[in-house]
């Protein structure tokens, strides 16, 4: 399923990402995963959390641009070969990849966020494949990782 | 040298006739083929007949920039358009330009003009001068560019852009002279510095406009290049570069007044101000047959001496600029309104209207920053998304103001908000 991905405007300037952390500290959300994307003049902080409409009103409340964002998690089976299969049914299908991070690492499983045009084409895909994603609940609280 | 002891060297009684026979008549023409000045006048019940001479000049209405946007473009003209041999422009607040045009004898009167200029700062016939201004509807290149041919130099039509292909030419060329802005000439030297050339060139003298600068950057310019700098003055409603200038004493700037009345009054009051005293610069340009304008407001803050100079002209001085009576910036020479960004940034409709402009001059260089809130609606959390903004944003402001700006993204309600007036530029250059 789709889950949501909390995304915060970063301007280049001293404290801000302690902002965020700190904002979302005290209103008790976890910070499950992150990206942050390197730019000169301002730059993108993707976050998975453990409530993301909260964590967006929060950040909005401390006057942050924050939105939140459809992306999937996929589970990704520890063997090599994986992932390309999966970029490889995404590009025959016409399916562009905008990014993607990794979520977490486990035995089993690398699990990976990304984002795409189509998100539906790219689940049912995933699907055909034998594949799994991350329900929201699995993603927001890591729960069945393994 | 003098190159007009006649007209830069009179009595003060023999510029106040002149002046006031200069003034009556421009003042008829205007009155009879310039339906702005008619009206204008009729409504305040003045007629030509009102105006003897200069001790009447008080009592005509001003005109300001914005009489020439409504009057788009040719509506202040006092001449058929036959007449016209040339025509200039710049920016515009709205996006609309200012025009303005000259007859054949407003650009030979120029040319005088600039002539002079160009003969104070010392440069003659055996001159190699490059002119390193803009050339195009910015009247800095073509104004200089004629003054120095009619007075004999040899002139290499420069414009601007590239600085490298300038150098290899003055050094092949043996330049003698060039005419720039103060901040590009600094750049220059800071070029010619980091190749070890600067003692390789035959540069003697820079005549230089079109922004602000001070004394220290004229010394600082001097010592560098080993050469002497003189400041030049003016303003396309006007004419154009040459209105005034200074001479070696650079004790002020010797104001053309066989063509020029100037007027220095409270910007608030409107009312004139005393020999001495700062307030706004008014020009009545008297000789102007196809752009006669009265009294023109130009928002330069200035004052006026009447003494005569050290160097025997008799004509009046105005001081260095301190400042605009308006909130009008220039940058690297580009008159620039805060209020064309609000509205490029409106037209483009993508972003808040919300912007700090930030001038800073690095390496001699005016930079232009804007910065620009980002709307929760446009903000993608694709950098692509972003960085595509940033550059249409930075495509729109060049559009509109003539000049490349750097553009940068900030957080909403980042940038202060308007109580009462907002502050909407920090300008971080230097002129004291």
């Amino acid at each position: 399923m789709i889950i949501k991905q909390l995304s915060v405007f970063i301007e280049n300037t001293e404290g801000i990402l302690e902002c965020v952390t700190d904002t979302l500290c005290k209103h008790n959300i976890n910070i499950v995963s992150l990206s942050l994307v390197d730019a000169s003049e301002y730059s993108v902080l993707r976050m998975i959390v453990s409530d993301p409409e909260r964590g967006r009103e929060v950040l909005k409340e401390e006057g942050l641009l924050a939105k939140l964002t459809d992306v999937i998690a996929v589970k990704t089976p520890q063997k090599p070969g994986m992932l390309h299969d999966i970029l490889t049914a995404f590009r025959d299908a016409n399916l562009h990849v905008k990014y993607m991070y990794t979520y977490s690492s486990s035995e089993n499983y690398a699990t990976v966020i990304m984002r795409l045009s189509k998100l539906d084409t790219a689940l049912s895909l995933i699907k055909q494949k034998g594949y799994e994603v991350c329900t929201d609940k699995e993603a927001y609280e890591i729960v069945n990782l393994n | 040298m003098i190159w007009n002891e006649t007209k830069e060297c009179m009595s003060r009684d023999q510029i106040n006739n002149l002046q006031s026979a200069r003034l009556r008549k421009m003042v008829k023409r205007a009155y009879h083929n310039v339906t702005f000045y008619r009206k204008k006048m009729q409504q305040i019940g003045l007629e030509p007949g009102d105006i003897n001479g200069v001790e009447d000049l008080h009592k005509l209405p001003f005109t300001t920039k914005q009489d020439l946007r409504d009057n788009y473009p040719f509506g202040l003209f006092a001449v058929p358009q036959s007449q016209i041999v040339r025509v200039h422009a710049s920016s515009g607040t709205t996006g609309k330009a200012t025009v303005v045009g000259y007859t054949r004898r407003d650009i030979e009167i120029w040319q005088e003009c600039v002539a002079r200029v160009l003969a104070m700062a010392g440069v003659g016939s055996h001159d190699i001068i490059q002119v390193a201004y803009g050339y195009g509807l910015f009247t800095g290149g073509l104004g200089l560019h004629y003054g120095a041919e009619n007075l004999g130099a040899t002139v290499i039509p420069m414009s601007t852009g590239n600085t490298q292909k300038l150098i290899t030419l003055m050094q092949d060329f043996k330049v003698t002279a060039i005419a720039c802005t103060p901040s590009y000439l600094l750049h220059i030297a800071e070029v010619l510095e980091e190749a070890g050339q600067i003692d390789n060139t035959h540069l003697k003298v820079a005549i230089c406009g079109a922004e602000p600068w001070t004394d220290n950057m004229r010394k600082q310019i001097e010592t560098k290049l080993n050469i002497k700098a003189y400041d030049i003055y003016g303003l396309s409603e006007v004419m154009g570069p040459g209105v005034a200038a200074d001479c070696k004493f650079h004790k002020g700037l010797h104001v053309y007044e066989d063509h020029f009345i100037p007027e220095i009054i409270h910007p608030e009051t409107l009312e004139p101000c005393k020999e001495g005293e700062v307030g706004e610069l008014v020009f009545t340009p008297i000789t102007k047959e196809a752009l006669p304008l009265i009294r023109y407001r130009t928002r330069d803050l200035t004052s006026i001496t009447y003494d005569e100079c050290e160097c025997g002209r008799t004509i009046a001085r105005i001081s260095r600029f301190k400042g605009r009576s308006d909130d009008m910036l220039i940058i690297r020479g580009v008159n620039v309104f805060p209020s064309q960004v609000e509205a490029a940034l409106l037209e483009m409709g993508e972003t808040s209207p919300h912007y700090l402009m930030i001038v800073d001059r690095i390496n001699n260089l005016d930079v232009l920053e804007v910065q620009v809130e980002v709307e929760e609606r446009y903000f993608s959390d694709e950098i692509k998304q972003l960085d595509s903004l940033t550059k249409k944003i930075a495509r729109a402001l060049h559009t509109a103001l003539g000049l490349s700006v750097k553009v940068r993204l900030v957080e909403p309600r980042t940038i202060e908000r308007s109580q009462g007036k907002a502050k909407r530029v920090i300008d971080r250059r230097k002129f004291d």
